[in-house]
C-alpha cells in the first residue's frame, strides 16, 4: 500500500520541527561569541563535553548528529516522494503558465529546500570538519569564526546571508505549513499563527546572521 | 469588442492535442465567457469545422460543471467566480485569451476542453457520506446543532465539486475538495460515528485516484469559486491524525 | 377538434378510498411486497439523478433492488436540483403557527388553483415532515437558530412559518445529500452508475416498459439497457422556451419518448412563470438566472407612469413612478404570488412602460429598505444575490435599482401517472418534475424539493414493490424483435440528422422555437395566437429536418449531435403544449387564456368545463388523443383566488 499523503506531511512537519527546534538553540549559542572569544571557545568545548559523566566526550554531540541526520533523512524523502508524486500529477502542463498567486516562500519551498541542503554541506565542510575554513584546530571556535567571516572574505559572508534568508523563506511557510498539517491551525487562527511563523522565522534567520555580518564590520574581533 | 482566442483542441483521450488560435470579432461585453464560445462554436459549425467541446450546464454557478483554465487561472481572473458567471466586460478589446482544460492526471482529457471528473465521485464513494438508510431518520430535533457548527458544515458544503483547486495546485492535489466533505460531514453530530472511517478512507482513496499531496501553497483556494477556506485541509489533516492513532 | 381528437376518460385506479389522511396507509397495506430475496434479482433503471432520482436510486439500493442509474452529466451530483435557492415545505408546525399536514394539503390544492389530485397532494403534505428527518440525518446543514433548532421562513402563498432553508443553496445540500446517499450504494454495489449516458428510447415488451436505448456521450455507443422496472426522473421541459432558469441539458427527451410509446403527457400547457429574474441582455443570451423570490420581501417594484421613459432611475421622481403591485393588489403588495407578479410585468411592459435594454424589464428598488435598515441589514440579508446580480450585469443594485423580468421556471404538466407513479405503461414509473402529478396549474415556492423527495425517498420504493412482486419477468437479449426495433429507432435518428448537413445551426433553431413559444405559448395565450403558433411550430420543425447542420459524427463526444435530438422533440412537445392550451379555454395558475380573464383583468376558472387532468395520447404525429381525468374536491372546496 502506498503511504498516505497526509501521513508523508505528518512526517515533514515532525521532522522539520526537530530541525528548527535544534536551528533555534544553535543560533542562541552563536551569540556567545558576542560575549568574547574565551566565552565563546569555552561554550564550543562544553557541547562536547555535555553528559559527561554519563557519557564519553562528544557521545552526546554524536547522537545530536545521528538524530538530526534522521531527521533530515525523513524530511528530504517525504518531500522527495511528495514531490515525484506532485510531477506525475500534473503529466500535461499548462501553455499558459498561471500566475503566482500564492506567496514566494511558498512555491519555493522545493528548491529552497536542495539549496539549504547545499548550504548545511558547506557548513560542516565549512565549520565543522574546517575542510574549507582557514583555521583546521578544531579547538579554535572563535578565530575559525573571526578568520572565516574576515572582510577579505567577504564573499564567503555573502554566502551565509544569502543561505540565511533562504533558510527565512523556507522557514516561514514549513513552520506555518507544518502546524497547518500537523491540523493545529483554524480559520480564526490562521492569522495568528502566519505571524508567529514569521517572527520565529526572522527572529532565527536574522540571530544567525548578525554573527558574520558581525565579524565582517568589525563588530567582532 | 475583438477577440484573439488560442484553444487547446484534442480529438480524444490518446490524441496529443495543441493550442490553436481563432480570431473572433463582435464580441459584447455583456456576454458571459460561455456564451462567447457559443458565437464561436456557431461561426465554426457554419464553417464546416468541428466546434469546441466544453463543459457546461447550469449556466449560475452552482452545478460545477463548467471548468476552463483561462489564461493561466482556473474559471479566470474574476475572484469567487465560476467560468458561466464570469463576463466579457472582464476582458479588454484585442485582448488574447488563453483557454484550456483543467490539467490533471486524475482528470484525463475526454476531448478538447472536456475532462473527467469520476475520481471526485470515486473520493465520496470512499466515505463521503452518513450512513442514514431512508425510513431510520429521528426526529429532526431529536439532535440541536450549535449554530456555528451548523453555519460551519454549510460553508464548508457549498464545494460544487467543480475541480478548480485541482486544476491549480501545483502539485495537482484535491485535498481541498476532500477537506470540504470532511468538514461538512466532521462538524454535524450525525457525522461522528463514521468519521474516523471516513477521513482514513477519502484520504487513500484521493492519493490512489493519483492526485498529489498537499504543500499549504493555498492556490486551492484562492481559485476556488465558492471560498472554500484552507482551514478546511487542517481540520482534514487533524482528523486524520486522530483517526490513525484511534485505528493504531 | 381540428387538433385533436376525444378520447375515454381515463381514471387513477390506483388511488385508495376511504378518509384522506388514511389513504397513503392504505394503499401500502393494499401494495404487494417483494421477498427480500428476491429483491436483487430484480433489476429497475432510474433515469436521471436530481432529487427524484438519486433519492429513488439510493433508497431502492438499500432495499436490495439492482439499480441502474443514468445521467447525461459527468457526475450525479450536477443535476438541476442543484439549483434550487429557495426551500423545502414541511408540515412540521415546530413554530406551533397553526401548520399541520391539513394545512400544507389545503395551501398546496389551492395554490394549484384547484387542478390537482387531493389524494396525492394529502401523501405529499403527510411525507413532508418524514423528509426533513432523512434529510438531517444525512448531514443537510439546514439553517438553524441560536438554540441549534432548525429555523424556517415564510414563503409565496403561505402565512405559516414552514420553509427550511440551507441559506439561497437549499436544493443544493438536499441534492448533495442524496447524491452521497447514492454514491454509498454504489460503493456497496447495488447501484450502477453511468455518466455521461443519455436515454434516447424505451424499450417496452409485452406491453410493459422493459428497458432503454442509451447513447455513451463520451464513445457515441449506442447500448440497449434491460430491467424490470423503468423509472423516469428526467426532469422537466421548461427548455422548449431556450431561455428559462432551466440548465442548457435539461430536456425532455426521455419523457417524449416514453410519451411516443404509449404513456400519456399530461397538462403540458401548465408552466411557472417566475417573476423574479435578470432581464435578458442580448441576442447572444443562452439562459436566464433566477433573482429568489425573497428579494420581494423589501424590494419594492415599479416603473415609471409615462410610456417610453428613458431616464435614468434617479431621476424619475417619486410621483413619476408607478409602484404598480402596491397600486393593483394592496393587500398583498409586492407579495402576490408568482404567477400574479409576473403578469403584472408583462402587462406594464406591453404598455411601454417597461425599463432597460428592449424595454423588457421592471424596477426591483432597494433604496427604501436601505433607508430603513441601513445599506449593512440589507446586505447581510440579501448580499450574495446581489453580487449574483451585480457579476451579471455589472450594475450595482446598492446604487441603482435592479431590473427584473419573468422568466420561463418549472413545468408542472408532465408524464400523466397514478397513484402509484406508474405511467400508462406497465413498469414506467415517473418522479419528480418530469410526472405531473401534485402541483396543478401552479407550484407554490419551496414544494418541488418536496416533492422530488416525496417521490423519491418514500413514494416510489413503497409503490414499485407492487408492480415488482410479479417479476422478474422474462430475460430480454439483443435479438429481441423489440430491442432491435427501439435500437434501430435510435440508430436511424442518429444517421438522419448527421445526414442532413444542412445550413442552420441547431441552437438557431432552438432560439426560434422559444421565440414562438413565449410569444404565443408564454405569460397570456389567445385562441389566435395558439393557432398561430401551431402552424409556424410545424413551419419550423419542417424546416429543421431539412436544414439543420450537425456537423461531426456519431462516434465519440458530439455535443450538437446531442442537442439536435432534443430539440428535435422539443419541437413535437412544443405542439402538444400549444394545443393543450388552446383546448383549455378557461385561465389557471400558470395557464393564462386573455379570453378568460375577469373586470379586474384577473384569471378566471372555468370548473365546470375543465375541472380535470388532460392526459394526451400521442397521435402518431397527426392529431394526438385527449382522455380526460376528472378531478373530485371532497376535502378543500375550490373557490377564487383572490391577492386584492
Amino acid at each position: 500500500m502506498r503511504r498516505a499523503s497526509v501521513g508523508l506531511k505528518m512526517i515533514m512537519a515532525a521532522s522539520g520541527g526537530l530541525l528548527v527546534a535544534f536551528l533555534f538553540v544553535h543560533m542562541l549559542g552563536n551569540l556567545k561569541i558576542f560575549v568574547g572569544a574565551e566565552a565563546f571557545d569555552h561554550y564550543a568545548h562544553w557541547l562536547r563535553t555535555i553528559g559527561n559523566p554519563v557519557l564519553p566526550n562528544e557521545w552526546y554531540l554524536w547522537i545530536q548528529r545521528a538524530v538530526l541526520t534522521v531527521a533530515v533523512v525523513a524530511h528530504i524523502w517525504s518531500a522527495a516522494v511528495l514531490t515525484i508524486r506532485a510531477r506525475k500529477a500534473r503529466p500535461v502542463r499548462y501553455a499558459h503558465r498561471p500566475k503566482v498567486r500564492g506567496s514566494y516562500a511558498a512555491r519555493t519551498m522545493r528548491w529552497g529546500g536542495v539549496i539549504v541542503l547545499l548550504f548545511i554541506i558547506w557548513h560542516i565542510l565549512d565549520l565543522t570538519t574546517r575542510t574549507v575554513n582557514p583555521v583546521s584546530d578544531t579547538t579554535q571556535a572563535y578565530a575559525a569564526v573571526t578568520q572565516d567571516f574576515a572582510p577579505s572574505r567577504w564573499w564567503v559572508t555573502a554566502f551565509y546571508v544569502l543561505a540565511m534568508v533562504l533558510i527565512g523563506f523556507h522557514l516561514r511557510h514549513g513552520l506555518w505549513s507544518a502546524l497547518q498539517t500537523l491540523g493545529v491551525s483554524n480559520a480564526r487562527r490562521q492569522r495568528a499563527l502566519k505571524a508567529a511563523a514569521l517572527v520565529v522565522s526572522v527572529v532565527i534567520s536574522g540571530g544567525f546572521l548578525i554573527v558574520p555580518l558581525g565579524v565582517t564590520f568589525g563588530l567582532v574581533g | 469588442m475583438k477577440l484573439k482566442l488560442r484553444i487547446w483542441r484534442q480529438n480524444g483521450p490518446q490524441d496529443a492535442g495543441s493550442m490553436v488560435p481563432y480570431d473572433l470579432d463582435d464580441v459584447s461585453p455583456d456576454m458571459s465567457f460561455l456564451e462567447m464560445l457559443d458565437v464561436l462554436n456557431e461561426r465554426l459549425t457554419l464553417d464546416g469545422q468541428e466546434p469546441v467541446a466544453f463543459d457546461h450546464d447550469c449556466r449560475e454557478g452552482i452545478c460545477g460543471m463548467c471548468s476552463l483554465v483561462i489564461n493561466g487561472t482556473p474559471h479566470g481572473p474574476q475572484k469567487a467566480t465560476t467560468t458561466c458567471q464570469l463576463h466579457m466586460r472582464h476582458f479588454s478589446d484585442g485582448e488574447t485569451i488563453d483557454i484550456e482544460p483543467w490539467r490533471a492526471r486524475a482528470f484525463p482529457v475526454v476531448k478538447d476542453l472536456v475532462v473527467d471528473r469520476g475520481a471526485f465521485d470515486r473520493i465520496i464513494q470512499a466515505g463521503g457520506y452518513i450512513s442514514a438508510p431512508t425510513g431510520s431518520a429521528p426526529d429532526a430535533h431529536a439532535v440541536p446543532v450549535p449554530k456555528p457548527d451548523a453555519d460551519e458544515a454549510f460553508e464548508a458544503a457549498t464545494c460544487i465539486g467543480c475541480g478548480a483547486c485541482v486544476a491549480a495546485c501545483p502539485n495537482g492535489s484535491g485535498m481541498l475538495f476532500t477537506a470540504a466533505k470532511i468538514t461538512h460531514l466532521g462538524l454535524m453530530p450525525q457525522g461522528q460515528p463514521e468519521r474516523d472511517s471516513r477521513v482514513l478512507g477519502m484520504v487513500h482513496q484521493h492519493d490512489e485516484e493519483g492526485f498529489g499531496g498537499c504543500t499549504n501553497t493555498g492556490e486551492c483556494t484562492a481559485v476556488c469559486p465558492k471560498g472554500i477556506p484552507l482551514a478546511a485541509i487542517s481540520r482534514l489533516n487533524a482528523d486524520f491524525r486522530h483517526a490513525l492513532k484511534a485505528s493504531s | 377538434m381540428e387538433f385533436y381528437t376525444d378520447g375515454e376518460p381515463i381514471r387513477d385506479t390506483k388511488a385508495p378510498e376511504g378518509p384522506i389522511a388514511e389513504r397513503w396507509d392504505t394503499r401500502r397495506f393494499s401494495a404487494k411486497l417483494v421477498n427480500p430475496a428476491n429483491k436483487r434479482k430484480l433489476t429497475v433503471i432510474v433515469v436521471g439523478t436530481g432529487l427524484a432520482g438519486g433519492s429513488a436510486a439510493a433508497t431502492l439500493g438499500e432495499l436490495g433492488y439492482h439499480v441502474k442509474s443514468y445521467c447525461y452529466q459527468d457526475s450525479p451530483r450536477r443535476a438541476h436540483s442543484i439549483a434550487a435557492q429557495g426551500g423545502i415545505n414541511a408540515a412540521k408546525n415546530y413554530r406551533n403557527d397553526g401548520d399541520s399536514i391539513h394545512r400544507l394539503f389545503y395551501d398546496t390544492v389551492k395554490g394549484g388553483d384547484f387542478r390537482s389530485r387531493e389524494s396525492n397532494v394529502h401523501r405529499l403534505a403527510q411525507i413532508s415532515v418524514e423528509i426533513i428527518d432523512q434529510c438531517v440525518a444525512q448531514g443537510v446543514p439546514f439553517a438553524r437558530e441560536y438554540g441549534g433548532l432548525l429555523d424556517t421562513r415564510s414563503f409565496g402563498g403561505a402565512q405559516v412559518s414552514r420553509t427550511f432553508y440551507a441559506r439561497g443553496q437549499t436544493g443544493q445540500q438536499l441534492l448533495l445529500g442524496a447524491y452521497q446517499a447514492l454514491e454509498r450504494q454504489i460503493a456497496a454495489g447495488t447501484v450502477e452508475m453511468n455518466t455521461r449516458h443519455e436515454m434516447l428510447e424505451l424499450i417496452v415488451s409485452d406491453g410493459k416498459a422493459r428497458g432503454i436505448v442509451v447513447r455513451d456521450l463520451v464513445t457515441g455507443e449506442i447500448t440497449t439497457e434491460y430491467a424490470d422496472a423503468v423509472v423516469l426522473a428526467s426532469g422537466g421541459y421548461g427548455n422548449v422556451f431556450f431561455l428559462s432558469t432551466n440548465a442548457k441539458g435539461c430536456n425532455v427527451t426521455a419523457s417524449w419518448r416514453a410519451h411516443r410509446k404509449g404513456a400519456l403527457f399530461a397538462n403540458p400547457c401548465y408552466t411557472q412563470i417566475h417573476p423574479t429574474c435578470i432581464p435578458v441582455s442580448g441576442d447572444h443570451q443562452s439562459k436566464l438566472t433566477l433573482m429568489s423570490e425573497s428579494l420581494r420581501n423589501d424590494g419594492r417594484v415599479w416603473v415609471p407612469k409615462a410610456k417610453g421613459d428613458q431616464r435614468n432611475p434617479a431621476e424619475i421622481p417619486e410621483d413619476e413612478r408607478d409602484y404598480y403591485l402596491e397600486r393593483i393588489y394592496p393587500a398583498f403588495g409586492n407579495l402576490v404570488p408568482r404567477d400574479i407578479a409576473s403578469r403584472a410585468a408583462k402587462n406594464v411592459c406591453d404598455e411601454g412602460r417597461g425599463v432597460g435594454p428592449g424595454g423588457l424589464g421592471v424596477y426591483l428598488d432597494f433604496a427604501d429598505a436601505i433607508r430603513r435598515l441601513g445599506q449593512a441589514a440589507v446586505e447581510e440579508k440579501y448580499g450574495n444575490l446581489f453580487e449574483m446580480y451585480q457579476r451579471i450585469t455589472g450594475e450595482d443594485p446598492y446604487a441603482t435599482p435592479m431590473r427584473i423580468y419573468p422568466a420561463v421556471h418549472y413545468t408542472m404538466g408532465g408524464l400523466w401517472v397514478d397513484y402509484d407513479l406508474q405511467s400508462t405503461i406497465p413498469g414506467l414509473f415517473v418522479v419528480g418534475e418530469a410526472n405531473f402529478s401534485d402541483h396543478g396549474a401552479n407550484r407554490l415556492g419551496a414544494s418541488a424539493l418536496m416533492q422530488g423527495l416525496a417521490d423519491g425517498y418514500f413514494v416510489l420504493p413503497s409503490t414499485i414493490g407492487d408492480y415488482l412482486a410479479a417479476g422478474p419477468f422474462p430475460k430480454l437479449d439483443a435479438e429481441h424483435p423489440d430491442v432491435v426495433a427501439a435500437r434501430r429507432q435510435v440508430e436511424d435518428r442518429i444517421t438522419r440528422l448527421l445526414a442532413i448537413d444542412g445550413d442552420r445551426t441547431v441552437d438557431s433553431f432552438h432560439r426560434e422555437l422559444g421565440h414562438i413559444m413565449w410569444e404565443y405559448c408564454g405569460m397570456e395565450r389567445t385562441d389566435e395566437g395558439l393557432r398561430k403558433a401551431i402552424s409556424l411550430i410545424r413551419d419550423l420543425k419542417d424546416e429543421f429536418w431539412r436544414r439543420v447542420k450537425v456537423p461531426g459524427e456519431g462516434e465519440g463526444l458530439n455535443q450538437a449531435l446531442e442537442r439536435a435530438g432534443r430539440v428535435a422533440d422539443f419541437f413535437e412537445l412544443a405542439e402538444l403544449m400549444c394545443i393543450d392550451a388552446l383546448h383549455r379555454t378557461e385561465s389557471c395558475g400558470g395557464h393564462f387564456r386573455a379570453e378568460s380573464q375577469d373586470a379586474d383583468g384577473e384569471a378566471q376558472r372555468d370548473d365546470e368545463h375543465f375541472s380535470y387532468v388532460a392526459a394526451w395520447e400521442w397521435g402518431g404525429g397527426d392529431r394526438p388523443v385527449l382522455h380526460k381525468e376528472d378531478l373530485v374536491f371532497e376535502y378543500v372546496h375550490p373557490s377564487t383566488r383572490s391577492y386584492k
